[in-house]
């Protein structure tokens, strides 16, 4: 029998990213966005890090617009107060009290990734725990491990 | 008490003054959990009910629920307003985006006054109301475009609804309708006309917040219990495969699918025209309502050449559903798929109600056969069948170049009323009817229901269910009907979908507002359901529905064999009586 130790397991564990394995399947339920803001745990949208939206109307399907978990992401990078930081497995992670809300994180990721709760007026930043892929019933999304 | 403070604003406009104003409503939100139930009260406060639908006193209210943005299947919209297709009380529902839409720009109600001097358009988000000017949008041939054009224009796209009417409301056709996200449709009873009298050419509402909830755990636990049911059981499977279109077949079958202006039950094209066919040969692509796993959308491609070029080609799109495929299809004897779906398009474009203008056309095809009327009215000569025709037809009814296509704007039975053929003028109530001859239930439904729609309390399921069945007595029919009514108050005061109707069991809608801070128990739902029923109709007779004169039946449903045999005309007056006695009772008027 094989014994490991915590310190051993623990390392087996690799980081998980969020994959939009095809936006072509998407049918536009927003069902993710819901189960994303959910984990706050609130209905509607204001902390949805994931986002859904036609490509020029409901007939040319959608794109599905989420962190993806770059290993030198440009958000970090332009962050001013060092509230954003590159996360194990790539992506960031965010300390709310540092933030200022100056949004350069924003503008910095050219997949438009970060979204915005305008309540807070801070950046609503991807963990990528996967929950969202939960409530996705057509296979768009799946949390896999991470190769790079 | 609700945990959502904000779903019970409700924003006021006034498009004559141009300005805009909220107010705090958590007296109605709270008892009456939004929708139907907020917007009765909301239309009888802000109204003078003897207003000219078609004038500046005529009040449009918007009104999402309790519901909306917090479980799966609340997407829809209640708009009520008063009709100027039939003179009383309009309700209509659409789905897309705009009831999730609505409630995240932080408002539960919009109410919508006045008219304005020039063409404009509203922009809701952040707060505020901004009127934009329309004067260039005011007139572009197709709805289509109008959606493109503001697509680009404004903010928060994912997040918004664009609501829009197309040249027929701006023409006043009493039966246009508003479209929104393209493929979906406030269609009945003429919402836009009363834009375009209002000259509201669109409404464009975003944004994005938090519904806070009173109990998290709980809140997440009723969450999986609804997406389960939703996404797992049989009981969507119907909308989650083949859509409503899956009716085609089974009516056909069962002798109760109206066709060529309901002289037949049974369509010999049927199998061409149906759910699987399109599905099989033409289905491009599926999309759902905000908040709607089912995606019961569907989306068909049209390959088209371009008229002078070989080798050139485009794909059209066109959104296909039951109630449409009947109208435009068997009710005018088209078989050919791709016409049908041309058909729809068109109206589409125009942004005419699919149903009204399907009847209004049968009705004419069948009064120039009779000779009632000549090539003189019609221009064009209508026969069973022949889309291409009636695309024409479609754009006259809009464009409206002589007195016949101005009386056919007005509807089935003003044209009826004013060439003759009133008994095969298939309108109850003057609206023009849906798409099932399934027995006398079906009709009785359509007749009493409390917002003319085949989706009142679905007498034609009710038929359905009793076929090889001892068929009930009237008292019965009416008083099962009514109760179907009575709890559809509270589905669309909250507002789910009625497709979702056998996921939001009366036990799991009281769990679900107990997680939001609202507690009311089964029991005490029915009852409200019960309540908001009778203010509904006490609303319509104040408007001056008349329970003696506005129950009438086309002769015509007396005629056409229905699965349950001849319907005789003496159990529907029966039936009838009981109603009255009924409303009566339930009124108190």
């Amino acid at each position: 029998m094989i014994t490991l130790s915590a310190q051993a397991v623990k390392a087996e564990v690799k980081p998980k990213r969020l994959v939009v394995v095809n936006p072509d399947l998407c049918v536009g339920c927003m069902s993710c966005m819901f189960a994303c803001a959910r984990r706050f745990p609130n209905g509607g949208l204001a902390k949805a890090a994931i986002h859904v939206r036609s490509v020029g109307g409901f007939e040319r399907g959608f794109t599905v617009i989420v962190c993806r978990a770059c290993p030198n992401p440009p958000c970090a990078k332009v962050c001013p107060t060092g509230a954003l930081t590159p996360r194990k497995g790539g992506g960031v992670t965010l300390n709310p009290s540092k933030c200022i809300g100056c949004g350069m994180c924003r503008e910095a990721c050219p997949f438009g990734a970060i979204q915005w709760d305008t309540e807070l007026n801070k950046p609503v930043i991807c963990v990528h725990c996967g929950y969202c892929v939960n409530y996705c019933p057509h296979g768009v999304l799946s949390l896999e491990e991470v190769r790079w | 008490m609700l945990a959502d403070k904000a779903c019970a604003r409700v924003l006021y406009v006034d498009l004559s003054r141009k300005t805009y104003w909220v107010k705090e409503r958590p007296d109605l939100f709270e008892k009456y959990l939004g929708g139907t139930g907020v917007a009765v009260k909301l239309l009888r406060e802000e109204m003078n009910l003897s207003a000219d639908p078609l004038g500046p006193g005529n009040v449009v209210v918007f009104a999402v629920g309790a519901f909306t943005a917090a479980y799966p299947t609340a997407s829809k919209t209640v708009a009520m307003f008063k009709s100027p297709h039939t003179g009383n009380l309009g309700e209509s529902h659409a789905g897309g985006r705009s009831a999730v839409a609505i409630k995240m720009a932080g408002f539960g109600a919009i109410v919508i006054k006045g008219e304005s001097d020039i063409p404009v358009y509203l922009s809701i988000h952040d707060g505020k109301v901004f009127f934009r000017d329309a004067s260039a949008l005011w007139g572009v041939r197709s709805t289509y475009t109008v959606g493109r054009v503001l697509r680009e224009r404004e903010s928060w796209p994912g997040l918004r609804t664009i609501m829009r009417i197309g040249r027929a409301g701006e023409r006043l056709i009493k039966y246009a309708g508003v479209v929104t996200e393209t493929y979906r449709h406030f269609g009945r009873l003429g919402l836009g006309a009363v834009w375009g009298s209002k000259k509201l050419k669109a409404l464009v509402v975003g944004g994005r917040r938090a519904i806070p909830v009173a109990d998290p755990r709980k809140y997440r636990e009723v969450y999986d219990k609804i997406y389960d049911k939703v996404v797992k059981s049989d009981s969507m499977k119907k909308y989650h495969d083949l859509g409503t279109p899956v009716n085609i077949i089974p009516l056909n079958k069962i002798g109760a699918l109206p066709t060529r202006n309901l002289t037949s039950a049974r369509f010999e094209g049927a199998e061409n025209i149906s759910g699987e066919a399109i599905a099989e040969t033409m289905l491009a692509r599926r999309v759902a309502c905000s908040h709607c796993p089912v995606a019961c959308i569907h989306i068909a491609a049209i390959r088209e050449e371009y008229p002078h070029e070989k080798y050139f080609y485009t794909t059209k799109y066109v959104s296909y559903d039951y109630e449409p495929l009947y109208a435009l299809g068997t009710m005018l004897g088209v078989s050919d798929r791709e016409g049908v779906l041309r058909l729809i398009e068109e109206v589409d474009v125009e942004g005419l109600d699919a149903m009204s203008t399907g009847v209004a056309l049968a009705w004419a095809t069948e009064a120039f056969q009779r000779g009632i009327i000549t090539e003189r009215e019609t221009i064009v000569k209508p026969s069973w069948g022949d889309w291409r025709t009636y695309i024409q037809m479609v754009k006259y009814i809009v464009e409206q170049p002589n007195e016949f296509y101005r009386k056919l704007g007005e509807g089935t039975q003003e044209a009826a009323k004013t060439y003759g053929g009133v008994e095969f003028a298939m309108t109850f109530g003057k609206n023009e009817m849906p798409g099932y001859h399934a027995g006398p239930a079906t009709h009785l439904g359509y007749v009493i229901g409390a917002r003319h729609s085949h989706l009142d309390n679905a007498g034609y399921s009710y038929d359905q269910k009793l076929i090889g069945k001892e068929y009930p007595p009237p008292e019965k029919v009416i008083d099962d009907l009514m109760k179907e009514e009575a709890w559809r108050q509270i589905l669309s005061s909250l507002v789910v979908c009625f497709f979702a109707r056998k996921v939001y069991t009366p036990e799991l809608v009281a769990e679900g507002l107990e997680a939001l801070g609202i507690k009311i128990d089964a029991e005490g739902l029915k009852k409200l359901g019960w309540e908001i029923y009778a203010e509904k109709y006490r609303l319509k007779l104040d408007m001056g529905f008349d329970l003696e004169k506005d129950l009438k039946l086309p002769k015509r449903i007396f005629e056409t064999p229905s699965p349950h045999g001849k319907i005789s005309e003496e159990f529907m007056q029966k039936a009838l009586d009981h109603f009255r006695k009924r409303i009566k009772e339930l009124t108190g008027k």
